[in-house]
């Protein structure tokens, strides 16, 4: 019953930013913050079985381990520069929070380039001449 | 696990600070509730930047970046 606790954790941080967006909006842009990082490091865990199961497959189905390791490598980028975005647009930042999501897309486009190069290659290979 | 008491703990600063800011304005001590409030501030600032620190660490042990 995970998801009982994180219902119950994310109701109760509503009705606290609730009361301090008032008062002070910067405490509550931190408490956002410190329950986004919680949740986060929460799931991290379950996460950690999920790839412990894709790496199982990928050595049984004998690809190249490189592959996996960049796909992870982006799930990794793209998880942390939705959360960084999501929380500068809670804080009324979408300049910053734009900045973020592009920064993360070509971070991602770079990590990508391997894997083009070696369709690329396996193309060429298929081809015959 | 989850560390629930850092969620109170930071909702409590937040709500301990804001009630006294109240009281310090209103017993014309408007100097002392910007310190009150800037103290409060860079705390729950030090609390959130541990927490970033150990989400980072976990992220990156996980997805191997």
């Amino acid at each position: 019953m995970e998801i009982a606790q994180i219902v119950g954790l994310a109701l109760l941080t509503t009705i606290f930013l609730l009361i301090l967006r008032q008062e002070k909006p910067v405490m509550a842009v931190l408490l956002s913050i410190a329950f986004a990082v919680v949740v986060f490091v929460f799931l991290m865990e379950k996460m950690a079985s999920i790839v412990e199961v894709l790496k199982e497959l990928t050595r049984r189905a004998e690809i190249n381990y490189f592959f996996l390791t960049t796909i992870l490598k982006i799930l990794g980028v793209a998880y942390l520069a939705e959360f960084a975005a999501s929380i500068c647009i809670d804080a009324g930042e979408q300049a910053v929070a734009k900045k973020v999501e592009f920064a993360a897309k070509i971070i991602i486009g770079v990590l990508a380039i391997p894997i083009i190069a070696a369709i690329l290659e396996s193309l060429l290979e298929l081809m015959p001449g | 696990m989850m560390n629930i008491d850092i969620i109170f703990r930071i909702a409590g600063i937040g709500i301990l600070i804001s009630i006294l800011s109240i009281v310090l304005k209103q017993a014309k001590k408007e100097e002392q509730a910007e310190m009150l409030t800037l103290a409060g501030v860079i705390v729950v600032l030090i609390i959130v930047v541990q927490l970033m620190s150990q989400l980072f660490t976990v992220v990156r042990s996980v997805f191997n970046l």
